[in-house]
This record gives structure tokens, sequence and C-alpha cells, in this order.
């Protein structure tokens, strides 16, 4: 009783706190736990972007920007008391990092107002924004990366996968199963025999996994790794001496600190990706000016450049461009969470805005419209080279497969508009 | 002073076996009953009930329900995330099977769902003890887990193997899904809870309680006295499983409301509710409640107070969080092994003597 007396003392103190007139974009980052190792660069990379539009240009359309950082450590309970913490402070758009979290928050979000982008990750039949009006999974998707994955090895193949074995070394969770149902599709269509190998959390013990591999020698192995897992996997797979170069891993398997602890035997590993690498685009520049050397940066200033300090960059980018649209489409400069939703709904980006804000070729361009929140699914491939210890891009961002990918994304819409009484419908 | 049996006098058995036989302890229960029914439901807002008062009182169920199994029968159980787990499924499935039965008939109904289960895992207890039993109860928590992530049907053949709780109402008001005002889902789960300790505390103190706390003693002494152990350990696992089962389901219905079974029902939350046992005090109602506050409403206060109060980045203040509930919890079990319960006891006795202690 007298523990709960405090909190509400405290509590009470908290809620007074000023309400201002700035952009909120609150940050679910986790720097704890065992997915710090993703979380931190990722968090560094969006908070850096926000710091810098608030030096240079003194926020968006002239509001200054207030980023809240909550930790979640991956965890949906801190996950929850993260949103209902930051929601009343005007958020105006959650980006949780985490597919358990996101799914907790898509009819919450809805109920409450304020968009998810869940990019690259999350529910991904919320592309269907007919079904999903607050969520969005621009600019790719799971099932995008599945064939976009499939589709490299075609292509690198001759075009054909028939009797070819693949096996898929997935995260047992939400996460990981993602993108189960899309290979198997593609199973179907292109003839190849799949094996599916779940690690469980936090995926430290890999040995029966791998065991497995070798002794049925897959041609090819995908992953869907999060966090220690992707470590451990390419560990494992140098241990064995799997050929790197025939195995692939998603975007959340392909960041420096997954690669670096093999050493040399990580050499030609490949991953997924949804935007460029490396640090030799001019908005680097202007953060390293404005803030790593002004003392503002998020964590040590060391990260910029990584594979996933960069998607938290363009994940802060898109963020800030979709509320510059909603700027224009509403005329108002100080925008709520719904005018947010409508500025990502309308949101669009070509190759003349990315290179006006410093990022020349640094993603894909699309559009982003009611029917469509998942954008256009373009999947690039980047292949580590541990000599130089730099990620590059080997294929250019490549369209996936609509078509069974398309039909995946209806029905399970379909099936969530079921279950909760959702007319499909676009505002 | 104020706190003393002497001058309430009692002309009847019901009034003496009351559970409060103090008159102020008595006051003080309605107090805080009539605080928790009357006066918060219109306090709080969404923070409140989901960061702060749905776990607090979800987790006091669960605690409630492995106290009657650890604390008064003595049969260690490390499968608390396990039978949670299977309430939250039971209630999945039966409230997207039969979308117009009431939820609260759901919920009673997968805490009956987890007590079958619960006998089931309980009958390795009848001929093995304390931390053998532990490990058997860890087998069934890594078990229903599995069957859970394995079996497509309990998550409805969904891509991802999340099961999200649609919404319910209860006379017309949402107590489940996203468009719940603030006071439903409290009172929801403050309702299920008054009943759920009212029972284990009227069981406990009854004929039933005393079989168990008999086997809890010394098992064989408890066999010649005339308690039947197949009974006695049975029920026990039964009764505390359906209490964790109620949990379970409204910890995936009312309060997250979309779980993932390794994530939500994992290994940490069999420690956790055996912690807050412990931490609360073995064998004791009341501390079922103070373990759960201890471990729930801690680690939000210490982050409020670092991050918000005193403005720490947020990895620094969450490590402190770990630091500090983890020195806290050590302070604790030296100052007082038998945990927060046995200060209380200790507090009422002195209330007793003062203020002429001798």
């Amino acid at each position: 009783m007298k523990l709960k007396l405090v909190t509400m003392a405290v509590g009470a103190v908290m809620a007074a706190a000023p309400v201002m007139a700035d952009l909120v974009f609150p940050s679910l980052s986790y720097r704890t736990g065992p997915y710090a190792a993703g979380g931190i660069p990722f968090a560094d990379g969006y908070a850096d972007y926000f710091t810098l539009l608030n030096e240079r240009d003194g926020g968006i359309g002239g509001v200054p920007i207030n980023m809240i950082e909550c930790e979640t450590g991956y965890n949906t309970q801190k996950g929850v008391e993260c949103y209902e913490a930051t929601k009343g402070e005007g958020a105006l758009v959650y980006q949780p990092l985490s597919t358990g979290i996101t799914y907790q928050l898509i009819p919450k979000a809805t109920a409450d107002d304020i968009p998810i982008h869940s990019m690259g990750y999350g529910r991904t039949s919320a592309a269907n924004g007919k079904v999903f009006s607050h969520v969005f999974n621009y600019p790719g998707n799971y099932w995008n990366g599945a064939s976009g994955a499939i589709n490299y090895l075609l292509e690198t193949n001759g075009d054909d996968l028939k009797g070819k074995k693949i096996a898929l070394v997935y995260h047992n969770s939400a996460y990981g199963k993602e993108p189960i149902r899309t290979l198997e599709e593609l199973q179907k269509k292109h003839g190849y025999d799949l094996t599916l190998l779940p690690v469980d959390h936090p995926g430290q013990e890999q040995k029966s996994q791998w065991l497995q591999i070798r002794r049925e020698k897959p041609d090819f192995v995908l992953m869907w790794g999060w966090g220690v897992m992707n470590q451990v996997a390419i560990q494992e797979a140098a241990n064995i001496r799997f050929p790197m170069e025939n195995f692939i891993g998603i975007w959340w398997s392909g960041a420096e600190h997954d690669v670096l602890s093999a050493g040399d035997k990580a050499n030609g590993y490949k991953a997924l990706t949804f935007h460029n690498v490396g640090r030799e685009f001019p908005v680097f520049d202007d953060i390293q000016k404005y803030v790593v050397d002004a003392g503002k940066a998020a964590g040590a200033g060391d990260q910029i450049g990584n594979v996933l300090y960069n998607r938290g960059m363009y994940a802060a980018m898109l963020a800030a461009e979709a509320a510059k649209t909603a700027q224009e489409m509403h005329g108002v400069a100080d925008i709520t969470s719904g005018q947010m939703r409508d500025g990502m709904e309308a949101l669009m980006i070509d190759e003349a805005k990315m290179v006006s804000l410093g990022m020349p070729n640094f993603g894909p361009s699309f559009n982003v419209s009611c029917d469509n929140h998942g954008g256009p699914g373009l999947v690039g491939v980047t292949q580590w080279d541990a000599a130089s210890q730099t990620w590059s891009m080997i294929s250019d961002y490549k369209p996936t497969d609509m078509d069974v990918i398309g039909a995946l994304i209806a029905e399970d819409s379909a099936a969530y508009a079921a279950e909760n009484n959702i007319a499909e419908s676009c505002n | 002073m104020f706190y003393r049996e002497a001058g309430d006098f009692k002309t009847n058995y019901a009034d003496d076996n009351q559970t409060f036989p103090i008159k102020f302890d008595r006051y003080r229960y309605y107090f805080v009953l009539f605080v928790a029914f009357a006066v918060i439901p219109f306090l709080i807002n969404d923070y409140w009930v989901n960061a702060i008062f749905l776990p607090f009182l979800i987790y006091s169920i669960a605690a409630i329900g492995l106290n009657i199994l650890v604390g008064y029968c003595g049969q260690v159980s490390l499968g608390t995330g396990g039978f949670m787990a299977v309430g939250a499924y039971a209630c999945y499935k039966l409230m997207t099977s039969f979308p117009e039965i009431n939820i609260f008939i759901h919920v009673l109904l997968a805490g009956g769902v987890t007590a079958g289960v619960g006998v089931l895992f309980g009958l390795p207890s009848l001929r093995i003890k304390g931390f053998y039993l532990a490990v058997a109860t860890l087998a069934a928590q890594f078990f229903l887990v599995w069957l859970f992530n394995r079996v497509p049907w309990f998550y409805n053949y969904s891509a991802s193997g999340q099961i999200s709780a649609p919404e319910r109402t209860l006379f017309g008001l949402e107590v489940t899904g996203p468009n719940t005002t603030a006071w439903a889902p409290y009172l929801f789960c403050l309702v299920i809870l008054t009943i759920c300790a009212v029972i284990a505390r009227n069981l406990t103190r009854g004929m039933q309680g005393r079989k168990w706390m008999a086997i809890r003693d010394m098992d064989i002494a408890a066999e010649i006295i005339g308690v039947n152990p197949l009974k006695a350990k049975l029920s026990a696992f039964a009764v505390s499983s359906f209490f964790i089962g109620v949990a379970g389901a409204l910890f995936f219905s009312v309060y997250l409301g979309a779980v993932e079974v390794g994530e939500a029902f994992g290994i940490n939350q069999s420690f956790l509710v055996l912690f807050m046992i412990i931490i609360g005090g073995l064998g004791s109602i009341f501390g079922s409640f103070a373990g759960a506050a201890f471990l729930v409403l801690m680690p939000v206060l210490l982050k409020n107070v670092l991050v918000g109060g005193l403005g720490w980045p947020t990895d620094t203040a969450a490590h402190f969080e770990f630091l500090i509930v983890g020195a806290l919890i050590v302070t604790f079990l030296i100052a007082e092994p038998h945990g927060l319960a046995q200060l209380w006891r200790v507090a009422k006795e002195k209330l007793r003597l003062w203020p002429f202690p001798h």
C-alpha cells in the first residue's frame, strides 16, 4: 500500500509536466537485454537524425522535435508501459523495433489514432491499409524479404532451383515464423526443398540445428535471426565450413556486430537490405558537424555508417518526411497524430528528394497509398568483406514476387478483419 | 491502544472465526475495499491501469495461486509460466470459438482447463518431492510452451503464431480489446481478484488448507493421521492451477491483448511469480499481494524516478533498475527470510503492545 502511494505521488509529479508545442517522436528503444547489440545503433541513428533536424533546420517546418526515449528491453510488458507513458505526450508515430510489441500496439494505437511504422518488421499483412488503417510497413516487409532471397538465388543459379535444398534457420517467435508461409508458397512455384530449423530465444544454443545442416547439406541457408542468435549462427556456419556465399540473412541479420565475432571466416556472408550501407553520404557529414562534433550524439558517436545506425536514421528520415507531408496537406505546422497518419499514407519518396536530403541512392523510390501501406517491396543484397570490414551492395533493389505475396497479404488481413469485425475501407 | 482484541466482544462462533478478528483490521480491510472499488476507478487513466494496476492485480492472482501450491502445500513448482499459457490459450480458443458467450465465463472456464492440465502435471508429485518435483514441473513449463508454439490449432493457424484478443464486452462495456475505458478492465480484474482472494483465504484456513499444510509440514505424519496425499496434493495442484489459469487468461485478454507464448509465458514468468511469493511470504495471502506489488511496482517506480525525475539516460536507468531491485531483494531476504508478510506480522504484534511494550 505504501509503495502504491509513493508510486502515485511520483506519477502525479510526472503527469504535471508542462505540455509544449513540439512534434513528439517517441523512441521505444532497447539499449539493454539480449537484443541490445542491435537496438543501440538503431536508437542512436533514430535520435541523431532528429537532433540534426533540430540543430540544422530548427525542427520540421519550424516546429522543434521532442524525441522521448523509453527503454523496452525488447519486452512486451515494458513496451506497453512505454506506450502508455508516452502516448499522452502527443506522440506522432511509434516505431517499436520489435515484432512482439508491434502486434500488441496495432489495435491499441489504431484506437488511439496514432500511426505505427514497423519498417521491415511487425505484421506483414499490415501492408493492406484498408484493414490496418494506422499501421505502415513500407518500404519492405518480411514476405518481400523471403521472395527477394529466393529471387536472388534464382538469378544466381540460372533461374532454376528445382531439386535444390534450402534450409531456413529462424528465431522461434512471431518474427521468425513470418517468412515460412511465403517460402512454402514459393516452394510450390519453384520446386525447391525447404527445411525449417527453429532456434529458441535467445539463440545461444544452435548446435543441433547446425548439426542437421551438416548432415543434410542444404545448398542454401536462409536466416531470420536477431540479437545474439546471428553471431552464433554465423560462427556455427563457419565451424562446419558452410560456404558463406550460400548463407543469406534477412536485413535484421546483417549488421557489423553479427559478423565481426566470426572474423575472417565470415567473409562472403550475405544479407538482404532495403536501404544502402556505408557512410559515404552527405547527410553523415552534417550529422558529424551538427550532432557529433557538437557533443549531442545519442550514443558514443561511433556507430555512424553502421548498418543498423543507417536504418535507424532512415526510419527517422521517413518519419520526418511524412510529418512534412502532413504539414503541407493540413496547412498546420503543429500536426496531430491523426494528421501524421494522413501524411504517412500520402508519403512520396523519389530520388530527387533523397538527393536533396543528402542521401542519394540511399533507399528505393516509392509511394504509399491507402491500399498499399507496404511500399514496393524492393529488396537488395549486401555482402560482407571481412578484410576491409565493410558491407557492400552486390545486388540493387529489385522487385519481388507480388503475385504470391499480394494473395497472402489479402488472405491474412482478411482473417484479421474477420476476427476483429473490421470492414475494409479507405478514409 | 486501538489495535487489540480486548473490548471487541464476540458472541458466536462465526464472529470468533472471522478473517480479521481485530476491529481495526476489519475497518482497514473495508477501507481498502472501498478505495479499490469506489475511489480508484474515478481517478485512474490508461497509464495507471495498463502500466500499474492491471499487472499488479493479475500477478496477485497468479501469486495467490502459486502460494497455495508452494506456500501451503509445499509442492515446489516452476511451471507457472506454462500454466498461465494454458489459461491464455484456453481463453483465446474459447473467445474465438464462442464469441457470444460472456468473457467472465470464458475466463473461469480457462481456469478450469488449466486446473485439469495442472492435475495432470501434478501426478508426478505423488512420487517425487522437493527439488526433483521442481524439475518435473520445469518440464511442464517447457513442454507447454513448445506445444503452443508447435501446434497451429492453438493459435488458429495465424501466420506468425501470435494470438490477439478480440473485443469482448460485459454488461455492454468493453473489457478486452483496444477501445476500453480505463476503469472497466480494472474493475473486471479487481472483482476476479477479490473473489479469488476470498476463496483462497477461506480454503486455506478450513479443513482443506489444514490438510495441505499437514502435507507440507511432514507428509508421512499427515498420511498417518488420515490425510490422503493423493487427494491433498492433486487438489492443491488443481486449485493453484485454476488461479494461475485465470491469471493467464486475464494477462492475455485484458492486459496485453496480444501475446507470443515464448516471450510472455517463458521460464522468466515462472521465476517472477515464484520470487513474488518468496519475497512476499510463503503461506500467506497478504504475502502474495505484497510480493506482486514489490516486483511489479518497484521497476515502474524506479524507472519513473530515474528517467522521469532525474533525467538519466534510459539505458543507465535500466541497468540501475536491475541493480536496485536485486539489492533490495537480497536485503529483504537477509533482514526477513520469511518475506514481507512476516514484517507485517511482526508489525502487528508490536502494534498490539504499543504504546506499553512490557
